[in-house]
């Protein structure tokens, strides 16, 4: 029994007739089933369109409650500040219980509570307490809004002590500077990071499909037994999705210039290395399912399972990863959107980092050469 | 009638029971992600990289810079004594933040002046920035608190007292974890119902089932159910788990919580048969089942919130069953509300599912061919 | 066109409809290689081939100890039931599996070690064959000239001569997934035959093909051994096919049966075959008792007559005076058909194991009403999808009792039509009146009165036999001491009851068959409605299948069958032949074939009957 090495060890070359001939097959599939095209560039438009536009994490008109026990000219003065930020939209309450009454029910997220003595406290001994309570169920949009409490205190403090002639004299001051982003725009960071997420879900399920779909209508065994080698086989899946998945990279890309107004400091050159290298390797991981699964529905179901949830939870675009356990920190490496997440906000917001893009590209390699080697280990012109 | 209800629901739990995959769709996805989202899920931040760029060599800045060593929030990289230092580690992500005091900063402090100190932090994420700097911001206020008071400056004429409620000590785990109740039960929900009509188009059995005298709504309820039991273990079992595992405290009326799930289920359910019954193949079922969760997950204000979308996209979350019940379940949770407090998230989400039933109803005979 | 999922799940049918094969690993004699030479007669040579697969934990035997010879320049047909062994054969012999015992040589080359010459080198086309449905004929003609490397210059050429000989001339520019079922098994064919192999392997080419297609495909085939001296193997599972080859090999689950010139197999026969006329046209109660008979190999009805083959050589006298069943009747000596010989071939067999006799048929109770009511009555019935006519208004009546038949091509709008028999597609407009009632109206009262089985017998894989009885009879509101009592006789007729709690989806084919049929039996209902019953199974059970169906039909159940089997149309009392969505011609089947009686052809088979009807149709068609 000689029979059972998998094909290729010889007749290594690769003819271009044959070639040219799955490449033009795989192109014409592509643009006649319109699920292909679909999911290239359709689902990454609506996608980056709900997840842009619905995944923000700066607060805006954080309904407050200002409850003033006795209005006096130095609790309106207070007060005064939040309503001309755009952060705050305050809306007067006659007396505490009302207030927490609101904020139990949800309609507003905090009450800031200037009790009775505020007036006399603050001109007598200073130090007058101003109470302020949040709604903290959510503990992230609460800390923003303490912030931005804080934010409008000092400036208030900044404003009341010049106006008696006392500028205000505290300890230590914070002066900060944000960079990369100095706006603090969340769609910033966010965008770039759902491409990647996106790009993930999207190479994954393009290329997890397709041997499932040949398999399933008995296509594959007629590929087979011509003298096609599996390497033309796989050549011609990849190099047709390839080109469609960078196709539907490259909108995303002007989506996240033109739409969402993310600027693009780092090199165009860079941009493409880094997107070819990962949509490989997406691909390289959607063949892989492929060949796993056996039929299309299972292909997808994978797909989606192991893509997607960890693209969102692991990849660092929304939770930062040095803040998670070092066990979930070592499970994101196996995430590869985590490597392209990195480069993409790198690129997008503070330019060619070059050891940064360097080390992200050859952890990519090496995910894609692993997934290219079992793929072609698995790979036989044998039906068992 | 109730016996041939009684019958289909049997078969489709032992359906779903005997098929080795289906009943890993029922087990791994709760413990995977319970375990995922419990712990990686969570905008706190801890071990924060900071560098420090301290060109001061007195007293007092040795005191500030102290505060930052006891947080479990900062983790000290290192020191630098060069300014062309701060962008290469910032640049290359090194650390989030670095904290600089010039050189009259002890002075300025001993001369009851205002000493500043200079803070860069890496804004390419800007949320993980944001809140990096919030913490030293509350670091600086206490350490100014208490220079003032041990060194007789003169306080500020007002100070805030901050309390947050429901979560006191503002740990994000809390607003996350039990959100996971809702967010799973949808996911198995979905998986059981969505493929259950299109599974059996495809083995050919729906017809079998459609000769027979059972009724569209008999068989509507019988497919049905199995997701209430289904759903209604699973939220126990992941509710349990919240409660003892990551201690997070039950606050409020189990009963509330409870028809919570019955209305939420019944939406979901509704939802995950009407998209069965619109696809042929348990192919097309899984890509509606994808296109219906993903976005119903993103627009709920489970991981980021509702109030934050754009007026349009907000107006559409109210399609969205997941929305009321994650309101649910943490006020409940964290706020210790009962019924009275939940009207308005019931109604809608019993709309939603009774609606949706109805189209499911119709579409099983409408699309037979 | 569903019979394979994906190769592996394919793989894995075709053990399961072969499940009674499995057994413990068999010593497998050793055969020692022959030395062959490339100048060999035979253009493929199997010697003691092995292939056993695993299907869960269960080892299935698909090929045990098996060993043929394909003589060069002739057609040879791999006959045999599905389930038999013959795709695994095939695949086996163009190196997409390899033997776990014993060799395989194709061409002077072993398959197992020299596969990719074997493949440059010959031509195979799979059961389903691999067109790109979304790729035009053209672009698929392309496809596999790249793959094959057929140099540019000799394309036109040969592309033109394909086209010619398949007649897709005109098509070229038409998507491979709008073909007709026959006319994508002819691209297939000319997709396989791009670069003229010197072996052409071909798998089931004629499965779900219409009669007129069919005979288009051998056609074809002819040409390349006549004209181009190609060899051809060809499975199979049609038996009145193999008379049409010039060799056949005939496998049975996994195991080499016998090789010979189809008629010398039916000769063996002479002097066995006979026709009997009953006189009184009780033809089903001469069929029955014929069929308990030791004597009797096998008893078939054909049209108004019986066809008997008899264990042993018998003169007509003789049969006579053997059979006193109390229905008279005339013998009539005939040629022995090639089916006939394979039924004695498998039957003695089974014997031989000591494998139990065919089973008795079941007892159903007696459905009252008259036999002249008419249960199924449709008037003007018509159905449009979007702007498409599927059924463009037909008329036809079933009497109670009666045996109707719905022949026709694939689209030829039967499926259709029995779909809104049924009350699962309402109709666009027409009357349609099923036991009484008015579909329109009261489907679930009509619903209460009929039993479904699915094409390809759907059931709960999941759930057991039981689970299944049980289920179904609940769903038709069956409770108490009544389900259990027909739960116990599904069981009991069908000879399930040792089966009980196996999962159905684990069943060898003829075993859900059996099924099917009970569970659409559980509440007696008074018309049985059969979309191809029989697609799939062994030529045994199929028998065995009818058999019950004609004591359904005895009991006074009206019985709604399509089929696209023509043999089986002979089981009818009545049918209807439909194409593009009308009725071409109704009748029994005597009618039917009387119609194309002519001094050459002076006893046409329903298969001639059909095809002359469809050209006279096509005819019509193009003069109008």
């Amino acid at each position: 029994m000689t029979g059972e090495q998998p094909y290729g060890g010889h007749m290594r070359g690769i003819s271009m007739m044959r070639l040219r001939g799955l490449v033009k097959k795989e192109s014409y599939q592509i643009i006649r089933d319109p699920s292909s095209i679909g999911i290239a560039f359709v689902l990454p438009v609506v996608l980056l369109f709900i997840f842009g536009y619905g995944v923000s994490l700066d607060a805006q008109h954080v309904p407050m409650a200002m409850v003033i026990d006795k209005p006096d000219k130095a609790a309106f003065d207070f007060i005064s500040g939040f309503g001309q930020s755009e952060y705050f939209s305050p809306v007067i309450m006659n007396n505490i219980q009302e207030a927490e009454k609101a904020l139990m029910q949800r309609r507003i997220d905090g009450i800031v509570w200037l009790r009775g003595d505020f007036g006399r406290l603050l001109l007598s001994t200073g130090n007058a307490p101003i109470g302020v309570i949040v709604n903290g169920v959510d503990a992230n949009q609460a800390r923003i809004t303490i912030g931005y409490v804080t934010g409008a205190w000092i400036k208030w403090l900044e404003r009341f002590s010049m106006e008696r002639g006392r500028p205000l004299n505290i300890p230590v001051n914070v002066d900060y500077r944000i960079w990369f982003n100095a706006a603090v725009r969340s769609r910033n960071f966010l965008v770039p990071g759902l491409i990647a997420v996106i790009m993930t879900l999207i190479g994954a399920m393009l290329t997890a499909m397709v041997i499932a779909r040949e398999w399933e209508r008995g296509t594959m065994e007629a590929l087979m037994v011509s003298p096609v080698k599996i390497q033309e086989i796989l050549l011609g899946k990849i190099i047709p999705y390839f080109v469609l998945g960078m196709g539907g990279m490259a909108l995303s890309v002007a989506m996240a210039i033109f739409i969402f107004h993310v600027p693009l400091r780092g090199s165009f050159f860079a941009l493409t290395i880094g997107s070819a290298l990962f949509m490989l390797t997406a691909i390289f991981m959607g063949l892989l399912i492929s060949q796993t699964a056996g039929s299309q529905f299972v292909a997808g179901q994978i797909a989606i399972v192991v893509t997607f949830l960890p693209a969102f939870m692991l990849s660092g675009f929304v939770f930062d990863i040095g803040s998670m356990p070092m066990v979930i920190q070592w499970l994101t490496h196996l995430v590869a959107a985590r490597y392209f997440v990195s480069i993409l906000q790198n690129i997008f917001l503070a330019g060619d980092i070059w050891p940064i893009f360097f080390s992200n590209c050859l952890w990519l390699v090496a995910m894609g050469t692993a997934f290219i080697v079992i793929i072609r280990k698995k790979a036989r012109k044998r039906l068992e | 009638m109730l016996r041939r209800i009684y019958a289909l629901m049997v078969k489709e739990f032992l359906a779903i029971l005997k098929d080795k995959k289906s009943r890993m769709v029922l087990v791994l996805p709760p413990v995977a992600q319970i375990l995922v989202f419990g712990y990686a899920a969570s905008f706190d931040l801890y071990n924060v990289p900071y560098a420090v760029y301290n060109e001061d060599t007195g007293e007092a800045s040795r005191v500030f810079l102290a505060r930052f060593d006891g947080s479990r929030t900062f983790k000290f990289y290192g020191a630098i004594d060069d300014d062309a230092q701060i962008a290469s580690l910032i640049n290359l992500g090194k650390v989030l933040m670095v904290i600089h005091l010039g050189p009259t900063f002890s002075r300025d402090l001993s001369r009851e002046k205002t000493g500043t100190i200079q803070v860069i932090l890496d804004g390419r994420n800007s949320n993980t920035a944001l809140i990096g700097l919030n913490y030293i911001q509350s670091i600086v206020a206490d350490f100014n608190e208490d220079w003032a008071a041990t060194h007789g400056r003169t306080i500020p004429p007002a100070r805030l007292v901050v309390r947050s409620w429901f979560n006191e000590m503002l740990d994000s785990h809390w607003f996350i974890i039990p959100g996971i109740v809702a967010l799973l039960t949808l996911v198995v929900t979905i998986e059981v119902t969505s493929l259950s009509v299109a599974k059996e188009r495809e083995a050919g059995t729906f017809d079998q089932l459609l000769v027979t005298p059972m009724t569209p709504v008999e068989i509507l309820v019988g497919k049905s159910l199995p997701g209430f039991i289904i759903g209604t273990l699973e939220a126990t079992f992941i509710i349990l788990v919240i409660v003892t595992w990551f201690h997070i405290p039950l606050r409020g009326s189990i009963p509330a919580l409870y028809f919570g799930l019955f209305t939420f289920l019944l939406s979901a359910i509704g939802i995950g048969l009407m998209i069965s019954a619109f696809s042929v193949t348990q192919q097309q079922g899984l890509m509606g089942a994808f296109l219906f969760l993903v976005p119903s997950v993103i627009l709920s204000g489970f991981a980021t919130p509702i109030a934050n979308m754009p007026r349009l996209v907000q107006d559409l979350t109210y399609l969205n069953p997941l929305r009321y019940f994650l309101i649910v379940v943490r006020s409940i949770f964290l706020q210790g509300a009962s019924f009275d407090l939940l009207w308005s998230q019931y109604w809608p989400m019993a709309l939603i599912g009774v609606v949706t039933l109805a189209a499911a109803g119709m579409l099983f005979r409408g699309r037979m061919y | 066109m569903n019979r394979r999922g994906t190769a592996d799940s394919a793989s894995g049918q075709a053990y399961q409809q072969h499940g009674l094969s499995v057994q413990t690993p068999s010593i497998v004699k050793s055969s020692s290689p022959k030395g062959m030479s490339v100048h060999s007669e035979y253009c493929l040579e199997a010697t003691g081939a092995n292939k056993s697969f695993f299907l869960g934990r269960r080892r299935v035997i698909a090929l045990d100890d098996f060993s043929a010879r394909v003589k060069k320049g002739m057609v040879t047909g791999l006959i045999g039931p599905d389930g038999a062994g013959k795709t695994t054969f095939m695949r086996m012999a163009v190196g997409l599996l390899i033997p776990d015992k014993g060799r395989i040589i194709c061409l002077g080359m072993d398959t197992s070690r020299d596969s990719l010459e074997v493949q440059a080198a010959i031509g195979y086309m799979p059961q389903r064959f691999g067109l790109y449905e979304d790729l035009t004929v053209q672009e698929n003609l392309d496809l596999y000239a790249d793959l094959q490397g057929v140099p540019n210059e000799v394309r036109p050429g040969r592309y033109r001569e394909l086209m010619r000989m398949t007649g897709l001339g005109p098509f070229t520019r038409r998507l491979a997934g709008r073909l007709s079922g026959g006319m994508k098994q002819k691209l297939g064919l000319a997709c396989t035959l791009i670069k003229p192999p010197a072996l052409l392997i071909l798998d089931e080419p004629t499965v779900g093909v219409d009669p007129l297609s069919r005979r288009e495909l051998w056609h074809i085939v002819y040409r390349q051994v006549e004209e181009e001296g190609m060899s051809v193997l060809l499975s199979t599972s049609y038996l009145d096919e193999a008379e049409r080859c010039q060799d056949v090999i005939l496998i049975h689950e996994g195991r080499f049966l016998g090789q010979d010139e189809p008629h010398v197999f039916s000769k063996a026969l002479e002097g066995h075959s006979f026709i009997l006329t009953p006189s009184r046209g009780d033809k089903r109660r001469l069929q029955e008792v014929l069929s308990e008979r030791h004597e009797v190999i096998d008893a078939l009805i054909l049209g108004e007559k019986v066809r008997l083959v008899t264990r042993d050589a018998m003169e007509p006298q003789e049969v006579k005076r053997c059979f006193q069943v109390g229905v008279d009747f005339d013998v009539q000596v005939v040629e022995p058909r090639f089916e006939d010989a394979f039924i004695s071939l498998l039957k003695r067999k089974k014997e031989g194991e000591g494998e139990a006799e065919l089973h008795h048929a079941i007892t159903p109770s007696m459905v009252r009403g008259s036999r002249d009511e008419e249960v199924i009555a449709v008037k003007d019935l018509k159905r449009k999808f979007g702007n498409f006519y599927a059924v463009k208004g037909i008329d036809f009546t079933v009497k109670r009792g009666e045996i109707f038949g719905l022949l026709g091509a694939n689209g030829a709008g039967k499926s259709t039509t029995f779909r809104m028999l049924c009350g699962l597609l309402p109709a666009s407009s027409g009357e349609l009146r099923v036991a009484g009632h008015n579909l329109r109206r009261a489907r679930a009262k009509a619903r209460a009165k009929i039993g479904y089985m699915a094409q390809r017998f759907s059931l709960y894989g999941g759930l057991t036999v039981y689970q299944n009885l049980r289920f179904f009879s609940s769903a038709y509101g069956l409770r108490g001491k009544r389900q259990r009592q027909r739960i116990g006789w599904a069981l009991e007729s069908f000879d399930l009851s040792g089966l009980k709690d196996a999962r159905s989806g684990t069943l060898p084919l003829g075993y859900k068959q059996r099924l099917a049929l009970a569970v659409a039996l559980m509440h007696e209902p008074e018309i049985l409605f059969l979309d191809e019953p029989t697609s799939g199974v062994d030529p045994l059970a199929r028998r065995e299948f009818w058999r019950h169906i004609n004591a359904l039909a005895e009991a006074n159940v009206t019985v709604m069958v399509t089929t696209h089997f023509m043999e089986e149309a002979e089981y009818c009392d009545r049918m209807v032949i439909m194409a593009q969505g009308e009725i071409l011609a109704a009748g029994t089947p005597e009618e039917m074939k009387a119609r194309f009686r002519s001094p050459e052809n002076p006893d046409p088979t329903m298969e001639d009957a059909f095809i002359a009807l469809i050209e006279m149709h096509g005819q019509e068609a193009e003069s109008a």
